[in-house]
């Protein structure tokens, strides 16, 4: 037994090599799961201020990391705990948190603002944020379900200038009202699945 | 990782076999894991055993029905928090699948692998997570030993003695003299003392504004030092007083009749409120079961929390030595997530992962003013070090909305990680 379990090492350390990473490389389970204490159980978020990261689509979770990394989008908190990671473990966590189950977040709204808000989201938005907002294209992340207490906090970033916002998404969104977007951020509240 | 006749055989019992993804794997239906103290590292393992591997048989023993959490407990002195926010019960886990047994180990034997309980019923295992968080050392302050606590509290384990610090901060005059002792290094929660002043002094300043606080610290510094002092200054001038160790900060005996502390250098210090929180070491059993070190820690392998001293046993959380990880909440819950994956890894038969860790500590130090440090940790050379270039504390220029933020966070991170622990 001995012997298979020194062979076993030796793959092990010769795979490390291959992807060329400074330190062995933790599964992407084990890079996940620490996430839990803020973001929830796999990525399902309890708390109304710290995003639901559950069945994000990968690309988003990592652009999302490394442009916390880079300072490029502003953050409390997540700035400091990207730098602790490379791009490896992004494209890790993206794998594992985009396979987890999304639970919608249980939360009030106000139905007025959501129907204003669904007309807003197909005349604005639903050509990138696709399927009523559910499914991310691309890097864009899910909001429908998404805790608008985050949500609101988001949006407030972006108006303010001190979240970078895509040409695409500055033509759509600077238009609106202030009551606008609050309608479309109780729509997404809205849509559970 | 050498593996023995003996375990081979025992999993060849157990039906070993390749699965889909080639890796040799065994079945653990019948394997016990028993997991002593459901605190913020016992109910994360708990759950993270059954999580990962739901055919595993996992026995919690803690004496308490109900856990009161520490972290917000001093919110609960400033009037932000209530005892029953922080309190949680074990539903959740026994939906998991988890059998509780409300009972105080008595003993653990590491050769028998099997645990007493005070009721004098018996567990076997095959692994066990030992969590029982921290005790005092009642022999170090003199005159301050258990008995005095319930004049004087510590609350420094939440429950009934926050509520009796909280009942003498309201029976207080106004005017009246609040001091606080903090021990020298290591102690949970390093930043726990300085947020226990910002609360008070919340509380003081809204309901008793001619009252001071003075904090006597064993130490030249502390955690998060440069923002509770620029929070102090914004929010509560000239009420809150610190003094270093060398300035007289030790504490040497308490007379409790007179609520007086008299400092290693022969001052006294009389008090209204009196708030000692004493040095600690690792809960009773892991001295009891030889799992400590002299100075009553115990040592482990940090890539799986095994103690170095006892295989078979993981520690984890504050009675654990984590290298460079605090005591925390956060810290207990990222480790005993680490040791059930070992754990399983290890009844498998299968050499245990990469770990990877972080810690997060949020501080309110008035209702609209949060604070945060944070780190990513990693093992290298046997060591659990921070990762080079990550972590650190808020900015000390931050806006007055990003430490609104900061509280509402913190709020958020509370509402997940009890969730993470007990559902
Ligand atoms: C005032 C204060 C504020 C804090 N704030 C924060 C914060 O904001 N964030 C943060 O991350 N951390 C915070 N902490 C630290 C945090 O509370 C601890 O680090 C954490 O509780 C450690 O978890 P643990 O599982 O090791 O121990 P504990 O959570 O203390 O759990 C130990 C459990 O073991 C049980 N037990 C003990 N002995 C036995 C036995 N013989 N048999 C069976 N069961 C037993 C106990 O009943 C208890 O339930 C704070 C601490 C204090 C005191
Ligand atoms: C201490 C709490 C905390 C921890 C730990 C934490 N996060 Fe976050 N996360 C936040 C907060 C708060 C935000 C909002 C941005 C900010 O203020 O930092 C956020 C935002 C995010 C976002 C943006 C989501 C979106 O919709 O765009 C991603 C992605 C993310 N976190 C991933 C992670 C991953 C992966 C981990 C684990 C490696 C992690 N977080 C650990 C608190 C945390």
């Amino acid at each position: 037994m001995k012997m298979k379990w020194k062979g076993w090492a030796l793959a092990a350390s010769a795979l490390l090599l291959a992807s060329g990473t400074a330190r062995a490389a933790p599964t992407a389970e084990m890079l996940s799961d620490p996430c839990a204490g803020c973001h929830g159980t796999y990525g399902n978020s309890a708390g109304t201020t710290t995003p639901t990261l559950a069945n994000h689509s990968k690309q988003s979770l990592v652009d999302a990391m490394k442009k916390f990394k880079s300072g490029e989008r502003p953050a409390t908190i997540m700035g400091r705990i990207a730098k602790g990671y490379g791009d490896v473990d992004f494209e890790a966590m993206g794998d594992f948190f985009s396979k987890q189950k999304f639970h919608a977040a249980n939360q009030p709204f106000d139905k007025k603002k959501a129907a204003r808000g669904a007309e807003l989201h197909s005349s604005n938005c639903a050509r990138c944020h696709l399927e009523d907002g559910k499914e991310g294209k691309d890097a864009s992340p899910v909001m429908a379900g998404q805790w608008l207490d985050y949500l609101k906090i988001e949006m407030g970033l972006y108006t303010s200038g001190k979240r970078k916002m895509s040409d695409e998404k500055k033509e759509k969104v600077q238009p609106l009202s202030a009551t606008d977007l609050e309608a479309l951020l109780h729509y997404y509240a809205s849509v559970t699945r | 990782m050498t593996m023995e006749r003996r375990d081979f055989l025992k999993l060849i019992g157990a039906g070993v076999g390749v699965g889909a993804s080639g890796a040799l794997f065994a079945q653990s239906s019948g394997q016990r894991v028993v997991v002593v103290g459901g605190g913020f590292g016992g109910a994360t393992a708990a759950k993270y055993l059954k999580l990962k591997n739901p055919g595993l048989n996992v026995v919690l023993i803690e004496p308490n029905r109900q856990y009161v959490s520490c972290p917000l407990s001093n919110e609960v002195l400033g009037g932000e928090a209530t005892i029953e926010h922080l309190t949680f019960g074990y539903d959740g886990l026994k939906k998991r699948g988890v059998t509780l047994v409300h009972d105080t180990v008595t003993a653990i034997d590491p050769q028998a692998r099997k645990v007493t309980v005070s009721g004098g019923n018996t567990f076997t295992y095959d692994r066990a997570i030992v969590a029982p968080g921290i005790d005092f050392r009642w022999d170090a302050i003199k005159g301050y030993d258990e008995a005095a606590s319930h004049a004087i509290p510590h609350a420094y384990k939440a429950g009934a003695q926050t509520t009796l610090l909280a009942n003498q901060l309201k029976s207080m005059k106004d005017g009246g003299v609040v001091i606080i002792t903090v021990p020298e290094y290591p102690f949970r929660c390093p930043p726990g003392p300085y947020e226990r002043a910002s609360m008070i002094a919340h509380y003081l300043k809204h309901h008793k504004p001619r009252s001071k606080i003075i904090i006597l610290d064993a130490k030249e510094s502390f955690s998060k030092q440069g923002l509770f002092m620029q929070g102090w200054k914004q929010h509560y001038e000239g009420m809150i007083e610190w003094v270093s160790g060398s300035k007289g900060g030790e504490v040497e005996s308490v007379d409790v009749a007179t609520r007086t502390v008299s400092s290693a250098v022969g001052n006294k210090h009389p008090a209204d409120v009196l708030n000692i929180i004493p040095p600690q070491y690792a809960g009773k059993i892991a001295h009891t079961t030889g799992l400590v070190d002299p100075k009553g820690w115990c040592p482990v392998n940090v890539r799986t929390f095994e103690s170095t001293q006892h295989p078979g046993i993981h520690v984890i959380g504050d009675a654990s030595m984590a290298g460079a990880m605090p005591r925390s909440g956060y810290s207990a819950n990222s480790q005993a997530k680490v040791a059930a994956a070992a754990v399983i890894a290890s009844l498998r038969g299968v050499p245990a992962g990469e770990p990877s860790f972080i810690n997060a500590c949020y501080s309110m130090i008035a209702p609209e003013h949060g604070i945060s440090i944070t780190n990513v940790y990693m093992v290298k050379d046997k060591q659990l070090i921070e990762v080079p270039g990550a972590g650190g504390i808020s900015p000390m220029d931050a806006t007055p909305e990003f430490r609104k933020l900061e509280v509402v966070h913190a709020k958020s991170w509370f509402r997940n990680v009890t969730t993470d622990m007990f559902t």
